[in-house]
């Protein structure tokens, strides 16, 4: 039997048990590998393409939150001169006789809208489930590659497509997108009614479209190679945790995603070909438009059908990787799988029949209103569910704080404040006074915005060495998590405050009213704090380009004493993961500490003597 | 240049950054590096728990240093009817999220710290525990169902709108303290967004908001209003919005171009404006904004100057208005769709629209003109009570031609009652002769006197009068003592001057007091004026 522990040198065939699938026998994986073009570019290794997602949304990440600084700044010093940013951004910057630089409140709205499209679609769908379902999905499940490699190689060029375009719609002389990420007609569909609603938002719609092109084709891989690719021994409830949340996931965008696109298509209709699914007595830009009969709610149903899931597509992946990153380094098992694989289910299922919480105010029918309550409140109960078993995994625990690690304790305490927050929105009555004020800002930053990046630090943290055969700096990951870790509650914390005393959210100033006008000190706060933890996010860049050339080299097949499959294969493995056949499955993904063994990996068969032990204790 | 700047500051980051995480190793290299793992597990072990009480602490003093400025808390309590019971729900809501926030974050950081790695010791084996995982699934679930009956209840209860009969459900008349349940007694008032304003309409008297048609918006005829429907005649576009105090108001929401959204923060009030598709939202206010102000004066951090850099302008309290906001994305001058709220008492409310009802749209812009449907109609309803209002507040001067012995007429006004008085004195006196001179001379002053706080509006105006009506009881006396034979006709004389003179002192009372009042309205128009100015300066994108 092959000891996983200590011998680095092992051979696959030296399993007790594997599967032998002869894929070694065609050596096609090379032919595909040779070149610097198919394997940095156009490769169709899962691992690869896991890399360019990751580095494609951090290179987004940067973006997006740089574009966050200068919104901040705006709101924080309203009255500083911002003629620094002339030589960037150009015409909107205004400068006044005195020498003082204004933002233009249309591109103000503009950064907005692009910080939301490119953090929620480009960084924390693509960048988050992109990365991880790729990397993972084979390897813990034991599969030489996706499914479809072909496939998933053109989601990641859809998405490179994608983010090209909007990149572009950056430099248009009316501007991008600036209704918002939400994009609701008719403010997305009359080019009158905003600058950026002309080619902008073309633009804007364009992206997207190939950005769920991008999110089908890998959805539909990641769920077909679950289903399919399993090695042997491994049924669905001995799959880890990350990969039940891939596997919904994917499931949640292909339901959803295509609403969109059907939602975007009918504005686009409206935009270009005179109809009016959303349109309806409309007099703008001195002139009574003929469209009639439409309705604006229509597409808020359409888009948040989508909206809602999406908020789940960002998390469930974070959940997945947080589960795995507590279980490996408390060196206990996760508690109560069976509840967090069935919580993952009930969230998955729960998220489609939720999305009217986001319109209590947008005209519905209050009645309708009743049903919507009831479903997202108990959306709740799972979701805590899951905080009590993360919290439970710690108890008893031999905790290792390593960057990852670390990271995946903020995660939780984040979703704790976070998700708390949305009970409160959850219950329409309490919706009146808090929609579309910070409130509302405070509570998704906390909980997706924040959280998920948490995740995806845990998962970038814990699985570098997969990536890249080294480690990242151990001290740097710290102080990147500590100044993360406060600096994050220090922006969105005293939002909460801010929305409590009505100030609504996509303000470009808040001096036009007295109750929204008493916060500039808090405003200055926020925004300080915004840059500095911008800051610590610089030290994660570097940290990372620096560890993948010059980070502590991995010297075991398996650092950190994992369970999992990823761990077994070489160091650094080559197309189709495992040289030989590939390792067959004899138990779930979670026995540390079992027996008083500091843990058993999913390849070792079950003993006797283990199996003795389980009829004492059954469970 | 910047650019060499820029190139050079990042490079110098990413050495110091890289310096930082090498020193460290270099150090850890030093100690061992089990050691040196050993205590950076420990450090960060402490350094749980010092967020959690640090985290814990500032959650805590940061509610507390923010206790003022949030609404339903401190000074901010809520002026209308449904808002504390919406209130009532967030604290039931923060009383049970914020217990499991504290237990929540004092398990995980203190699980962290307690089972920190160690060697001696081995993770326990505990994969699960049906007992715990049925109570904390029970436990969220019955909190909740508490949450969404309450919650719901309050909902259904703020949302419920008119009934077929244009009953407004739940509706509340305050009046004298009774509620009454179901009346029939709501004002509906309109609001439509517009890039980037509200235009805000009365329904004026006939409480009916006329119809409007999109297609009919023109450059003054803002809203699109459709004239041939009667409704339309008495609707009254608003600078600012009144409404009075103990009313259900109900607010009809459209909008003319984009979504905007119909938001008083003070009032709880919120609700998508929509093209092509009223809204409605119920609320009925339980405090003036006058006494709002002087509920939020006891507080000091209102009893400060307004304006920082005008001590002595006014306080924080004496300036603070209700305001309507937008609160849907509207386009790029969202943020400034403001628009005063101000809640008044019952009799202002009724004194303000009588007054209101002459600016009426249609009056002032539409009768009389070629786009007028009733222009066949020589009188209509509105304007014969905006021309008794009027010579309410303005009467009519008597006419200098009038004969001086016809009795004054019905219409004349207080105003003038004193100098009726006096008039009458003057001609007792001259009928009964025999009383003498005193009597005459009392009869006057003490009807001069009765015209004096009669007119002590305009008192300039009237003292002349009073001046007047002396002399004139002068020469009556005179005219007495002098011949004894011709008493009467004497008398006779002096009471025909004392009407005249009367007359003469009234009128220029009258014209004076117009004058002042004229002055009056004209400054206050002019400072009206100024201040629809100002408020246009304020607002950029205003383009009404
Ligand atoms: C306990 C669970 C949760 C409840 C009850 C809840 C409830 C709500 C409600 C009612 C709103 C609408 C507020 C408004 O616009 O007035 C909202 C907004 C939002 N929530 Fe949650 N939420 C929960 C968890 C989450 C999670 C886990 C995420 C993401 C990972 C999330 C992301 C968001 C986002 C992005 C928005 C704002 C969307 C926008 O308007 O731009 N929420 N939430
Ligand atoms: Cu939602
Ligand atoms: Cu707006």
């Amino acid at each position: 039997m092959a000891d996983l522990k200590h011998n680095d040198e092992l051979l696959v065939e030296e399993y007790a048990d594997y599967l032998y699938d002869g894929f070694h026998d065609h050596h096609h994986g090379d032919k595909y590998q040779s070149g610097f073009i198919s394997h940095y570019i156009f490769s169709m290794d899962h691992k690869m393409i896991a890399k360019q997602f990751l580095i494609t949304g951090m290179f987004w990440g940067l973006i997006g939150g740089l574009m966050s600084l200068v919104f901040r700044l705006q709101l924080g010093f309203p009255e500083a001169s911002m003629a620094w940013l002339k030589p960037l951004l150009g015409k909107w910057i205004t400068i006044s006789d005195t020498g003082i630089g204004t933002l233009d409140p249309q591109f103000y709205y503009a950064l907005v809208t692009m910080h939301g499209t490119i953090l929620v679609f480009f960084v924390l769908t693509a960048g988050l489930s992109g990365t991880f379902s790729n990397l993972l999905i084979p390897l813990q499940l034991g599969a030489r590659d996706m499914a479809s490699p072909f496939m998933n190689m053109l989601s990641y060029w859809f998405f490179f497509l994608s983010g090209s375009i909007m990149f572009a719609s950056l430099f248009l002389n009316t501007g991008p997108f600036s209704g918002g990420w939400t994009a609701y007609p008719p403010l997305s569909a009359l080019p009158q009614a905003s600058s950026g609603s002309a080619g902008g938002m073309t633009l804007w719609i364009l992206s997207l479209v190939f950005f769920v092109v991008s999110v089908l084709l890998g959805g539909i891989n990641y769920i077909t190679t679950v289903l399919n690719l399993r090695t042997k021994g491994m049924s669905l409830w001995r799959m880890p945790l990350t990969i039940w949340a891939f596997f919904v996931t994917a499931i949640l965008g292909l339901l959803s995603f295509p609403v969109l696109v059907s939602g975007l298509f009918l504005v686009m209709c409206d935009r270009g070909l005179n109809t009016s699914f959303f349109l309806n007595e409309i007099y703008v830009g001195g002139q009574a438009l003929e469209q009639v009969g439409g309705s604006p709610i229509l597409y808020q149903h359409l888009f948040w059908f989508l909206g809602h899931p999406e908020v789940y597509i960002i998390i469930l992946p974070a959940m997945g990787l947080v589960s795995e990153v507590l279980a490996v380094n408390a060196r206990k098992p996760i508690f109560g799988y069976h509840a967090m694989v069935y919580s993952i289910l009930a969230i998955g299922f729960l998220s489609f029949i939720v999305w009217a919480h986001h319109m209590f105010m947008a005209g519905v029918n209050p009645f309708i209103s009743n049903i919507f309550v009831i479903f997202t409140l108990i959306i709740a109960v799972p979701s805590a569910v899951k905080v009590f078993n993360w919290i439970s995994t710690l108890y008893g625990g031999n905790i290792r704080f390593n960057p990852g690690m670390l990271f995946a304790i903020g995660f939780v305490s984040l979703f704790i404040s976070g998700g708390l927050t949305g009970i409160f929105l959850g219950n329409s009555a309490i919706d009146i006074p808090m929609h579309d004020t910070y409130f509302v800002v405070a509570h998704f930053h906390i909980v997706m915005g924040v959280a998920a990046f948490f995740g995806m630090f845990a998962g970038v943290y814990h699985w570098f060495p997969k990536m890249y055969g080294r480690f990242m700096n151990d001290t740097l990951g710290k102080l990147h998590f500590w100044g993360t870790m406060i600096g994050a509650y220090c922006v969105f914390w005293p939002m909460h405050y801010t929305g409590m005393a009505g100030v609504p959210r996509r303000y470009y100033s808040f001096t036009t009213f007295d109750f929204s006008g008493q916060f500039a000190a808090t405003n200055e706060f926020i925004t300080i704090a915004a840059i500095i933890t911008f800051g610590f996010q610089i030290v994660f860049v570097v940290n990372f380009f620096y560890s993948i050339f010059f980070g502590k080299k991995q010297t075991t097949r398996n650092p950190y004493g994992a369970t999992t499959l990823e761990w077994t294969t070489p160091i650094n493995p080559g197309h189709g993961n495992w040289p030989g056949g590939i390792p067959a499955v004899h138990r779930w993904a979670y026995d540390y500490g079992k027996m008083g063994e500091e843990f058993i990996p999913q390849v070792e068969p079950v003993s006797e003597k283990e199996k003795q032990y389980d009829e004492e204790h059954p469970h | 240049m910047m650019y060499l700047i820029g190139a050079l500051i990042t490079i110098l980051l990413f050495v110091i950054i890289v310096q930082i995480g090498k020193v460290n190793e270099l150090a850890a290299r030093l100690r061992g590096e089990e050691q040196a793992a050993r205590d950076g597990n420990e450090w960060n072990a402490r350094m749980m728990l010092v967020f959690l009480v640090g985290f814990l602490a500032l959650s805590v003093g940061s509610a507390v240093y923010y206790y003022p400025y949030m609404l339903g808390y401190g000074p901010n309590i809520l002026p209308t009817i449904h808002a504390p019971k919406i209130m009532q729900l967030f604290n039931i809501t923060l009383f049970f999220t914020g217990v499991v926030f504290v237990i929540t974050h004092i398990l995980l950081f203190l699980f962290a710290y307690q089972y920190r790695e160690s060697k001696n010791r081995v993770a326990e084996f505990i994969p699960h525990d049906n007992k715990l995982e049925i109570i904390w699934t029970a436990v969220p679930a019955v909190v909740m169902a508490i949450l969404v009956v309450f919650g719901l209840m309050a909902w259904n209860e703020t949302m419920a709108d008119v009934d077929e009969e244009g009953t407004a459900l739940g509706a509340v008349k305050i009046g004298s303290g009774d509620i009454k349940e179901g009346t029939k007694d709501y004002i509906e008032i309109e609001a439509t967004g517009l890039q980037f304003n509200w235009i805000l309409r009365h329904p004026g008297k006939d409480g009916q908001l006329g119809t409007k048609n999109w297609q009919l918006i023109t450059g003054s005829n803002q809203l699109g209003q459709d004239f041939a429907d009667p409704k339309n005649i008495d609707d009254i576009i608003l600078d600012e919005l009144v409404i009075p105090k103990g009313h259900t108001i109900r607010a009809r929401i459209t909008s003319r171009d984009v979504l905007h959204n119909f938001d008083i923060p003070h009032f709880f009030v919120k609700m998508d404006a929509i093209p092509g598709m009223p809204t409605y939202f119920k609320f009925t206010p339980t405090m003036t904004t006058e006494e709002y102000r002087e509920h939020l004066s006891q507080f000091p951090e209102w009893q400060v100057p307004a304006e920082e850099d005008e001590p002595n302008g006014l306080q924080r309290w004496e300036a603070f208005d209700f305001e309507l906001a937008c609160a849907e994305l509207c386009g790029k001058g969202h943020y400034s769709m403001k628009k005063i709220v101000k809640v008044v008492t019952e009799e202002e409310y009724n004194a303000w629209l009588d007054k209101a009802e002459s600016t009426a749209f249609y009056l002032n812009e539409i009768r009389g003109t070629d786009d007028d449907p009733f222009l066949d109609r020589p009188t209509l309803q509105i304007e014969k009570r905006v021309r008794e209002y009027e010579v309410k507040q303005n009467p009519p001067a008597p006419g200098p031609s009038q004969d001086p012995s016809t009795t004054p007429q019905p219409e004349v006004q207080p105003g003038i009652g004193g100098t009726t008085g006096s008039i009458q004195g003057g001609t007792t006196g001259s009928t009964t002769g025999v009383t003498g001179t005193s009597t005459i001379g009392t009869t006057i002053q003490n009807a001069a006197a009765t015209g004096n706080t009669a007119v002590n509006n305009a008192s300039n105006a009237v003292s002349t009068g009073v001046q007047s009506v002396k002399n004139a009881g002068e020469n009556a006396v005179n005219g007495v003592k002098d011949a004894a034979g011709n008493v009467i006709d004497k008398t006779k004389d002096a009471a025909g001057t004392v009407i005249d003179k009367t007359k003469e002192a009234a009128g220029t009372a009258v014209d004076k007091t117009k004058e002042a009042a004229g002055n009056v309205i004209d400054k206050t128009k002019d400072k009206a004026g100024d201040v629809k100015d100002k408020m246009k300066d304020k607002n950029p994108f205003n383009n009404n």
